[in-house]
């Protein structure tokens, strides 16, 4: 169990290491290509910086809000409070907000950017289809987010991938119109080479943010199982959710690309023809497996 | 000169490594009394529930008094006293409650009460409280005592007289309840 948690972590630490690279290898590419005059790269600059500001500390409101979550109240959902207020007292963390947002699909999420200033938020359909075991082990799931500052990683990680494609599109524009013809005369072959290898370098750059997004993202899933289990001291109760989502045919008509990697399983229950590569979450059945071999 | 600055900077590592420990120690310590707090929050919120709940179940249940007692006495021993005192009596009041919710399936009118339902529910969610509380408060008695036990934070700890904490047990029929089967 201790073992599963610091391999995650480390894990996460070598997916966030080749962000940076990322990250350099265009800032390399920029500089190579550099003639476009200051004005323009602080320009862009300064909106890449306030296009992070903002999703970083409001990020979790425009989620909430896109999934038109109402803050759960004492009187309908007493059962989901005092549930997750007891497990917030076992993973020692202070209670989240807690959430209910409609939609018949078993599903949940956790946001924030820390313990104190997180958020959860469950389906409709999960507090009715799921027993209370269930349930608490889907809580102390979301619960291991915030614990794990998972939700961290996960809102720095967006971040992450909107500034490189933000840069990469920029760049690739500033190509297109304009950089080539001044740069022509004095560069021959080799510039022509780096050039290509500069454009091919900023299209790649994003797919690749995204594919590390979603990896880090099934990393930090198995995390989360396995530090709830260890909350709840339960992983069948967990497990047993699982099976029941395998089951559940309802979709989520809220969840979009945009918000898929945040939940508790994928809400897209469609067989899609995107390679596994490209999935939020790991497979549902090797998830089960995982829990009941604890 | 050379030699100098190896043990200067060895020196410093040491020191750094009693700051470092200590303070983690403290931080533990204090995690544990806060612990201790969270249990003692829990566990006065369900005595200041039971009155309700006696109040509730007495004009149904006439004939069944001695389970109401059974809590009514389990509730008076709850008195500010050891935490072995406490587990204890904590322990009993979680066992008469269970014997009245078992009563109370054989009443269906009591079953139906509205305030009778809403108790139920506080009382059932403070009771996991407690039990995650409890757990939460093992926990970190636990890693604090590892702390102690092991090498080379036992040097510090023994040096500023860190003592190994108590653990909050838990006796016979609750330990059911809660399955640890790793």
């Amino acid at each position: 169990m201790y073992s599963e948690i610091s391999t995650n972590k480390r894990n996460s630490v070598f997916l966030f290491i080749l962000f940076f690279i990322l990250i350099g290898a265009i800032a390399y590419v920029i500089n190579l290509f550099f003639f476009q005059g200051y004005l323009f790269i602080i320009f862009a600059a300064v909106i890449a910086i306030a296009f992070s500001l903002i999703s970083y500390y409001s990020g979790d409101k425009i989620v909430l809000s896109m999934v038109k979550a109402k803050e759960a109240n004492k009187k309908e959902h007493a059962h989901l409070i005092n549930s997750v207020e007891g497990l917030s007292i076992a993973a020692g963390i202070p209670t989240p907000k807690i959430y209910v947002m409609p939609g018949q699909q078993i599903n949940a999420f956790a946001t924030g950017r820390s313990p104190k200033n997180s958020s959860v938020a469950f389906t409709e359909g999960s507090l009715q289809k799921l027993s209370r075991q269930e349930l608490e082990g889907v809580i102390a799931h979301e619960l291991s987010h915030i614990k794990n500052y998972d939700i961290r990683v996960m809102v720095l990680a967006s971040v992450l991938v909107g500034i490189i494609v933000f840069a990469s599109e920029i760049m690739l524009r500033s190509f297109l119109w304009g950089g080539m013809s001044s740069n022509d005369n004095k560069g021959g072959r080799l510039n022509l080479i780096f050039i290509i290898i500069g454009v091919v370098l900023l299209i790649l750059a994003p797919i690749v943010a995204q594919l590390i997004k979603f990896a880090i993202s099934r990393k930090r899933e198995y995390l989360a199982d396995a530090s709830g289990a260890l909350l709840t001291r339960y992983p069948k109760g967990l497990a047993d959710a699982l099976k029941k989502i395998k089951n559940d045919t309802s979709e989520l008509k809220t969840a979009s690309n945009a918000n898929a990697h945040l939940f508790f399983s994928s809400p897209f229950k469609k067989k899609q023809w995107l390679v596994s590569l490209f999935n939020t979450h790991p497979d549902i059945s090797d998830r089960i497996q995982k829990l009941e071999k604890m | 000169m050379n030699l100098l600055y190896w043990i200067l900077i060895i020196l410093g590592v040491i020191v750094l490594y009693i700051i470092i420990a200590y303070n983690s120690l403290v931080v533990l310590r204090t995690r544990i009394n806060n612990a201790w707090s969270q249990i003692d929050v829990q566990l006065k919120r369900r005595y200041d529930l039971i009155p309700n709940l006696i109040k509730t179940v007495q004009g149904y249940v006439k004939h069944e008094k001695t389970v109401l007692n059974e809590l009514t006495k389990a509730r008076s021993q709850l008195v500010s006293g050891s935490m072995e005192q406490k587990a204890k009596a904590s322990n009993q009041i979680t066992d008469a409650l269970k014997s009245i919710f078992a009563v109370a399936e054989n009443y269906p009118n009591l079953k139906a009460n509205e305030n009778f339902k809403m108790l139920q529910e506080e009382l059932s969610g403070t009771e996991s409280k407690i039990a995650y509380s409890r757990q939460f408060y093992n926990d970190s008695v636990m890693s604090f005592n590892i702390k102690i036990d092991t090498f080379p934070s036992k040097i510090i700890a023994n040096a500023f007289s860190f003592t190994k904490k108590e653990f909050f047990k838990v006796e016979g029929k609750e330990k059911e309840n809660i399955k640890v089967d790793f």
